[in-house]
């Protein structure tokens, strides 16, 4: 296998370059087939490498390969190469697993689209980026790829360029994600000044050596890479990006905003979490922006009209819950919610897509209602995730997520007051999304006439890969069932390799590894279930019902109503604080700078020129004699220089 | 000989002095390609001297060489002044001013 | 003082007269006939100097040859003295040439002063057939070391000749380009020059 692990990216490129450079030359069958099927090549690679790796031995789970040395300048080396253990092999499962789905969605979704080749080829592309952004065995070539999702990122919600909220938003995209991206390179410098090398062996291992643990290098370069995450991965105060992101096609939000480019910054935090258990002011910061960020998106999703938006601040909420495991030195606990994750929210997205496609392009929930009649696959497949998202027992969400609560509680960077905030987050989800649920699929019927006769369930590109992710949304928690229950928790210990030296560190510093008994972990538990459900039944109180019950409870909240409507007025803010000011002094550097002082000191060098040779051409008389003049003195300086030498 | 070689060249530089102001004084075109000739004689003067001083032959088949060159370039120049006079009715060496700018 | 002194000395007062006087003259024949008493003048120098070979090709080529050309363009142009020259020179320019002229006259003799130069050989002029200056001698090195810058001369010479001929002539009218060519205007022009 470790021959072929570059196919594993490879294959995504190779679609991207038949696709892209072919545009308007192919049929649309054959774009399909190029698009899916080297996603669907890479994920076979992918579950191969997988069963080779659990085949080997718990210590040397390490497949790797070096294509070629691409920087050997000096001391500064980097190479071309791909690391293959049990961290990246989860991140390429999800990644070419729900691509795959994806894409086959993609099909039918998008058949009407003019830009279908242009579609498929940019997906084609993240997906290569994604999977050089988890295989690269070093912080630059992670770099790379992360760049690369970021500018597929910036072209697919541009997608419907000409409509200007789409390209805005691409643009809101890619510029939010560079500010993160400049703090990530910042650490990548102090890394690399201190250790010498890039590659993630070798920064992992002379890490401890090389830094003073808890001191002021390290903890500035973890923040500094987090705040790579922070931008990525849509956490305060980097998120805004994020909801307007949903200018585009549905399935790039659920392939790029759900499933994987958001959760690179989790995979970049976990890969590190050599450093950030060095760093332990640095853990703190995650925990603690993880934590706020899931509450506060929350708290926007409740009041939500659109059925993508509430989706979106949903994802930057569960994000906020995997930064919050992972600032609990939980690292496993964060991945496996980043693939349940990744699951329920692309069938939770996808399933919209379908109600948006039988909708004819509605996305405003208070104009549906009713629709489970309709679209009964879509309906089914989208309850099955809302209690996954929900954390109902059962289901896949549940296991992560509670693993995430208990580890907030008991770890020994861990504190009640962030299990408090976790379980409130839990709440405020189970409610927005079951809100969403019932105003979507139950009650009236709110809308018009013309599109309720348009009302049909999708193809079948579409629903399979639906029902697909539903079963995974079931299936997929069984991994990492928790000890609790007697089963052995897989997930944990599968990902132990890449934690070790972590939790060795974690274990000779201050903070001693949590306990906690069963019995404490079975009550929280309990706990958790039972208001998740009492959250439930309230939301179908107010929206099923009794539905004036939930406008007097707006009426009567009012100002509190308008401010969570509005994002609590956050882009409006950075508008006036940071946007102004920039274009403020972008604007001075443009006229004044630019035009008159720089233009003004090369037109004037070329004016000078210019009179200079007006006053210069009158040596050339034409006569004769003048010249000869002006030689003989040149002579008589030339001989007198020689002389006096 | 109690001439000193310096004396020769003395009179080579006074020749070719004379040469110099002759090019650079002289509006008649005539008078002034006699001047240049006169100051290729004044280093030929040199070099024969020269020659003399070191007791080699070099210096003759320079001047040799020269003189060669001088009567090619005299021939040329006298048929430029030819065909200018033709047009110009001019011997006057400021109205060759062609290349004005 | 030696003969050798008085020879040079007149010689040498000849010559610069005759230049000088080249110089001032009105006459353009005048002016070609001083030159040629400084050719002379300066021929004997070269004679003292043991060039004879050299020194009789100066009368021979140089003033029997070069100066009769001048003569002979001089006839041609029909040159008597009197033409109208244009303005003289201003004071300032006239300064300015005489200023650079002496200058470099002061720093070529300051040069022949750093110039260490053992006395001339003691044996003078002598008519054996390979002394010092004879035809023989200069031969000697002219078709061996020289044979390149001689063969060279020689191609200059042709292209002198072909050139000033090809410069010199009038043009017949049968070589004018024909009147149905399109500049006609400049065919008109060239016409007229050549018969001003």
């Amino acid at each position: 296998m470790a021959e072929y692990l570059y196919l594993i990216p490879l294959l995504p490129l190779i679609g991207f370059l038949i696709n892209g450079l072919l545009i308007g030359r192919l049929p649309k069958s054959v774009i399909s087939l190029v698009g899916c099927l080297s996603v669907g090549g890479s994920l076979i690679l992918a579950l191969l490498s997988f069963f080779e790796l659990k085949g080997m031995s718990v210590d040397a789970r390490v497949i790797e390969q070096t294509l070629f040395a691409w920087i050997p300048s000096g001391s500064f080396h980097v190479d071309i190469a791909f690391l293959l253990d049990p961290l990246s092999a989860v991140m390429i499962l999800v990644v070419t697993g729900v691509g795959f789905l994806i894409h086959v969605y993609s099909v039918g979704y998008m058949h009407h689209d003019e830009g279908y080749g242009r579609y498929f080829a940019y997906l084609n592309l993240f997906t290569f980026s994604m999977l050089m952004l988890v295989l690269a065995n070093n912080f630059l070539l992670m770099f790379v790829g992360w760049e690369g999702v970021g500018l597929c990122s910036y072209l697919l919600i541009g997608f419907w360029f000409e409509k200007k909220s789409a390209s805005d938003a691409g643009k809101k995209a890619f510029i939010v994600n560079r500010i993160g991206d400049f703090g990530f390179l910042l650490g990548l410098f102090i890394i690399f000044w201190q250790v010498g090398s890039l590659d993630f062996a070798a920064v992992m291992e002379k890490a401890p050596t090389v830094f003073v643990a808890g001191g002021g290098l390290i903890t500035a370069a973890c923040l500094l890479l987090f705040i790579g995450a922070i931008g990525k991965s849509a956490q305060i105060p980097l998120f805004v990006w994020l909801p307007d992101a949903m200018e585009g096609p549905t399935p790039v939000s659920a392939l790029i905003h759900a499933a994987t480019m958001v959760t690179a910054g989790v995979y970049m935090v976990v890969r590190s979490n050599v450093l950030f258990m060095m760093a332990p002011d640095a853990l703190l910061v995650v925990a603690i922006i993880g934590a706020a960020t899931a509450l506060f998106a929350a708290t926007i999703g409740l009041v939500q009209n659109d059925i993508k938006r509430v989706l979106a601040y949903s994802t930057v909420s569960q994000l906020g819950y995997m930064f919050l495991a992972c600032g609990v030195a939980a690292f496993s606990a964060g991945i496996f919610h980043l693939m349940t994750h990744a699951f329920f929210k692309a069938l939770l997205f996808l399933g919209a897509g379908s109600v948006i496609h039988a909708m004819s392009s509605e996305q405003d929930i208070r104009k549906m209602g009713g629709l489970r009649k309709y679209i009964p696959v879509t309906y089914w497949t989208f309850i099955i995730a809302t209690l996954a998202i929900a954390g109902i027992p059962g289901m896949s969400g549940f296991f992560s997520k509670d693993e995430i609560l208990w580890k907030a509680y008991s770890s020994g960077y861990g504190h009640p007051i962030f299990w408090a905030i976790g379980l409130l987050t839990a709440c405020l989800t189970a409610f927005y999304m079951f809100r969403l649920v019932y105003l979507t699929f139950h009650g009236n019927e709110r809308m018009d006439e013309q599109t309720r006769h348009h009302l049909h369930e999708s193809p079948r590109s579409m629903t399979v890969p639906l029902m697909i992710l539903g079963v995974l949304s079931i299936v997929g928690g069984y991994v990492g069932v928790p000890s609790l229950f007697g089963a052995t928790n897989f997930f944990e210990h599968w990902l132990d390799p890449v934690t070790a030296k972590g939790s060795e560190i974690m274990s000779t510093s201050v903070h001693a590894s949590g306990g906690g008994d069963a019995g404490l972990e079975m009550t929280l538990m309990f706990v958790t279930v039972v208001l998740v459900i009492g959250a439930i039944f309230l939301a179908r109180h107010l929206y099923v019902c009794n539905t004036e019950a939930s406008t007097r409870v707006r009426e009567k909240s009012g100002g509190l109503y308008t401010v969570l409507l509005n994002k609590y007025y956050v882009d409006e803010i950075y508008g006036l604080l940071v946007v102004k000011p920039f274009v403020g002094l972008s604007t001075f550097f443009w006229k004044i700078v630019d035009v008159l002082v720089i233009d003004g000191f090369v037109n004037g060098l070329a004016r000078l020129g210019a009179l200079a040779s007006d006053l210069l051409r009158f040596v050339q008389t034409g006569r004769v004699r003048s010249y000869a003049t002006l030689f003989a003195a040149g002579v008589v300086l030339v001989i007198g220089f020689l002389i006096l030498r | 000989m109690s001439v000193p070689i310096s004396a020769y060249l003395t009179l080579a530089a006074v020749l070719f002095g004379l040469g110099t102001v002759g090019v650079l004084i002289s509006r008649n075109v005539i008078v002034l390609f006699m001047s240049i000739e006169l100051m290729l004689n004044a280093a030929n003067m040199a070099l024969i001297a020269f020659s003399r001083a070191l007791n080699l032959m070099d210096g003759h088949v320079m001047v040799f060489l020269v003189m060669t060159v001088a009567a090619a370039e005299a021939a040329v120049g006298l048929g430029m002044i030819i065909t200018i006079h033709r047009n110009r009715e001019t011997i006057n060496i400021d109205r060759f001013d062609l290349m004005k700018w | 003082m030696t003969l050798d002194a008085v020879i040079f000395v007149v010689s040498a007062v000849v010559a610069i007269f005759g230049a000088a006087m080249m110089i001032a003259q009105r006459n353009p024949v005048a002016s070609v006939l001083y030159l040629i008493l400084s050719l002379v003048a300066q021929a004997v120098i070269y004679v003292q100097l043991g060039a004879l070979f050299v020194g009789v090709m100066l009368v021979i080529v140089y003033a029997g040859a070069i100066m009769v050309l001048f003569l002979f363009v001089i006839m041609l142009l029909n040159l008597r003295g009197g033409e109208d020259l244009g303005k003289p020179s201003g004071r300032v320019s006239r300064f300015t040439k005489y200023a650079v002229t002496l200058l470099l006259f002061i720093e070529l003799v300051f040069v022949i002063r750093g110039v260490a130069l053992p006395p001339p050989v003691a044996d003078a002029v002598s008519s054996q057939p390979d002394a010092f200056g004879s035809v023989r001698a200069v031969s000697m090195l002219l078709f061996t070391r020289y044979l390149y810058p001689f063969q060279l001369t020689g191609v200059l010479m042709l292209i002198a000749v072909v050139g000033a001929v090809v410069i010199a002539r009038k043009e017949r009218p049968e070589e004018l380009p024909e009147e149905t060519s399109p500049d006609t205007a400049s065919t008109e022009q060239s016409k007229e020059g050549t018969q001003a």
